[in-house]
């Protein structure tokens, strides 16, 4: 049987990188196809050239046989290519109709398309309303439009990027039913993913990818988990561990926080009531878009709260902004690594300064000490194994994974009591991200109280004393980890947001 | 002091003329920025039309003509401000003072031979018997094409937006010009032909001062109105016909300063020829209390790759 997608030696190099060096696949009708490889292993970059949003320097597609080389994204999606985007391609101010309009070659009468949406999005159990306004959709529905607008082409191939990454347990179900459904209607998908057990449940089979080359390939089902890990990397993985430790006496204490986001399409945060003890690591999850960012603001006194409903060691802290709550050993770090975390035209010496300073002596009435702040920034680089040329280098320069390094080392090496992180391993490789979760743990060791915000909930598992979840700015009563189910964690993460399984 | 020399009817018809100049400006400049651009050179296309349109109408002895070569001067110069934003991805804001500064110095160039000059006149529409109705024939009926087709440019450009699959790209390209190059939109494409068209619009409101408010030619002589025109854009919070309110709103009180000057009201003539600004701006800024409405895009440098 004709493959109906196959690559023979695709290539695609650009400046001081082989992002794609001689990689063959092919995928037959219906099968769900999974790419795997970390980040930076060249799993973007192919499925951009079968997307048409790249051109391969050489090697061959062919579609049903036929010569296939789409010049850009319309000719992929008039050849039966669709694809759901890892960063929702999606437009706030329009409504859902609007933006599925825009990704369709012909599109019909807004009125005729609102129907259409309604029927799609009925046969694969994908509620949704034409006339919302995205901004106001949460990441699950976003999902949903992303995958409607592929859907209403008919694709004979559906190209998936990380799409469980924002979604609740429930809700990767119910995709998977859709995925299901799709597949056995002859639809291709190939699926980018790194949570491994969610490609052994769905996938027929699997592409490795390292360093832009195929390493190898598999059938997930009869592969374990941690085989295919260890394909990715190529070298046999570590898992975090620590001693048991007694949580301490109480050191952080919120009662009853309600604050306003600050942005127009944020969540506010309503009543969050917990208590953090010493040596103990908090494991936060919930769907991305829940509060979150605002909790961890609150915490860090990017936003300020009101009297008696944020104390640290029985002292009330809610008037204390960044700096000072830093000087007292409540140290943070945000999600979003470029912009917030770090600033990304300075060198990694300033941003090593600019969070520093204060704890770690790095300015003197006012003056700062320059040789004092590349030492740190390079005891960072070296602790944390952070990859680049030297202290000077701007943080833009850096990686994802890298800059995550340097900004998780960076709070880690000020010695905090509190620290709290946010998505401290997003988009960070495997072995980076097992060195990360082994320093948290060991700070807590050292009896600092660490809060961990994360939407990946393996992670959470692994390293958290205590779980609780985030949905719609409530977070939910910290259960102990021990013995936690994935059910009870959804249910605890707000169930599937008004989903239903397709009913086809 | 006697206010009875103001003759309201002629007040709202004049007012519609002064008002006109700001609406093509600030209409073109709403696509633009809709597209996601922000262009600060309004009142340096302005100018270059007001100059293009005032000589071509002159050695042709047709305004209309004069009005089209300011529409192609308008967008001539605004190409320059695409290329420098779009192609060699310079800082639009800069980009657009230099713009306005050009086009300020290039009019005074190109316009040394032109002073003094009176330009052909453009006879007002016969509306026939409308023109007749009181009160509303005078005020609405007695006017010059130009003013109507500003009229109707706002109704086009609200309804392209609103209904047509053009403007949906238009404002999916403003709103996120990295998804939207996701999707396969030509974002540099798109944005240079709405620069274009701000940059004529801006040109036909240069030349509307030109050849019919002033109807001459002097240097400098848009005096600012371009800002106003952008202004007007923001606090109208990028929606067409809160442009054409804003616009009418400052000519109606433009006009009535100077009435009121004329009529010697005992304010400081410097009070009076401030209030349009003043009352223009607080009335819109109350009206764009809906501050999410700014395109998500607006002023940020696109770059295909990143």
């Amino acid at each position: 049987m004709t493959p109906l997608l196959s690559l023979k030696d695709l290539t695609k190099a650009y400046p001081g990188v082989v992002a794609n060096d001689n990689v063959s696949l092919e995928i037959a009708p219906g099968e769900v196809h999974s790419l795997l490889g970390e980040n930076g292993a060249g799993k973007s970059t192919l499925v951009k050239m079968i997307y048409g949003l790249v051109k391969p320097d050489h090697g061959e597609m062919r579609m049903h046989g036929a010569d296939y080389a789409p010049s850009e994204p319309r000719a992929a999606r008039a050849a039966g290519v669709g694809m759901v985007f890892q960063h929702f391609s999606l437009f706030d101010a329009l409504t859902v109709a609007e933006n599925i309009a825009l990704g369709m070659e012909n599109a019909p009468r807004l009125s005729a398309l609102s129907d259409q949406i309604r029927k799609v999005s009925d046969t694969y159990g994908l509620p949704l309303a034409p006339d919302r306004i995205v901004g106001d959709l949460s990441a699950g529905e976003r999902q949903r439009v992303e995958i409607i607008r592929c859907l209403l082409q008919e694709p004979k191939l559906l190209i998936m990027d990380e799409p469980t990454s924002v979604l609740t347990p429930q809700e990767v179900d119910i995709l998977f039913e859709t995925l299901h459904k799709l597949s056995t209607d002859g639809t291709a998908i190939l699926y980018i993913s790194h949570k491994l057990e969610e490609i052994r449940t769905l996938c027929d089979s699997a592409t490795i990818l390292r360093l832009g080359k195929v390493v190898g390939t598999c059938v997930p089902k009869e592969t374990t988990a941690r085989e295919m890990a260890e394909m990715m990397v190529g070298k046999v993985l570590g898992t975090p561990t620590r001693a048991g430790v007694t949580p301490g006496d109480t050191v952080l204490e919120l009662n009853s926080l309600s604050l306003p986001s600050p942005s127009a399409f944020g969540m506010p945060l309503r009543d969050i009531s917990v208590k953090l003890r010493a040596g103990e690591v908090l494991g936060i999850g919930g769907v991305a878009g829940n509060g979150q960012d605002e909790l961890l603001a609150a915490l860090s006194g990017e936003m300020l709260a009101p009297p008696g409903t944020l104390k640290m060691k029985n002292v009330d802290i809610g008037k204390l902004g960044p700096n000072a709550r830093r000087a007292i050993g409540l140290l943070a770090a945000p999600e979003e690594r470029l912009g917030h975390a770090a600033a990304p035209d300075m060198s990694l010496t300033e941003n090593a300064m600019l969070t520093g300073a204060a704890r770690e002596g790095l300015e003197n009435r006012g003056f700062l000490n320059w040789p004092a702040a590349r030492g740190f920034a390079e005891k960072i680089i070296e602790t944390f194994d952070v990859r680049t040329p030297g202290p000077g280098n701007a943080a833009r320069s850096l990686s994802g994974g890298n800059l995550q390094k340097f900004v998780i080392g960076r709070e880690v090496l000020q010695r905090p009591e509190i620290l709290v992180v946010n998505q401290p391993t997003w988009g960070v490789d495997a072995s980076a991200a097992a060195a990360i979760r082994q320093a948290l743990l060991d700070l807590a060791e050292a009896g600092a109280a660490v809060i961990v915000i994360s939407q990946d909930l393996d992670e959470l598992m692994e390293i958290s004393d205590r779980f609780a979840a985030l949905n719609e700015g409530r977070l939910s009563d910290p259960r102990s980890t021990d013995g936690l189910t994935v059910e009870q964690i959804g249910l605890m993460m707000g169930g599937a947001h008004g989903m239903e399984v397709a009913h086809v | 002091m006697d206010l009875s020399v103001i003759n309201p009817i002629l007040l709202f018809a004049a007012l519609m003329s002064a008002a006109t100049p700001i609406l093509f400006a600030a209409t073109g400049e709403l696509i633009v920025e809709r597209a996601g651009v922000l262009n600060l050179g309004v009142e340096g296309m302005m100018i270059v039309g007001a100059i293009c349109g005032f000589a071509i109408a002159v050695e042709t002895g047709s305004p209309i003509v004069g009005f089209l070569a300011a529409a192609a001067g308008g967008a001539l110069l605004s190409l320059l401000f695409a290329f420098l934003t779009q192609i060699t991805l310079a800082n639009q804001v800069a980009s657009g003072l230099a713009l306005t500064l050009f086009g300020l110095g290039l009019s005074a160039l190109l316009g040394q031979g032109y002073v003094g000059i009176k330009p052909p006149r453009l006879p007002d529409v016969n509306f026939g018997f409308l023109a007749d109705i009181p009160l509303i024939g005078p005020i609405v009926f007695s006017h010059d094409p130009i003013l109507y087709v500003g009229l109707i440019l706002v109704a086009a450009v609200w309804a392209t937006l609103k209904f047509t699959r053009a403007g949906l790209i238009l404002r999916a390209v403003g709103e996120n010009h990295d998804a939207a190059h996701a999707l396969g939109y030509k974002v540099v494409r798109i944005r240079t032909l709405a620069i274009m068209f701000g940059g004529a619009c801006a040109g036909m409101g240069g030349a509307y001062i030109s050849l019919i408010r002033v109807p001459q030619w002097t240097e400098g002589m848009t005096a600012g109105v371009g800002w106003i025109a952008l202004a007007l854009v923001v606090f109208a919070s990028w929606k067409p016909w809160r442009v054409l309110l804003g616009a009418y709103l400052f000519g109606g009180i433009t006009q009535l300063q100077l009435n009121l000057q004329g009529a010697g009201v005992a304010i400081p003539v410097e009070y009076l020829a401030m209030s349009p600004y003043l009352i223009t701006i607080v009335v819109l800024v109350i009206l764009s209390a809906d501050k999410s409405a700014a395109p998500g895009s607006l002023g940020r440098t696109f770059h295909a790759s990143s």
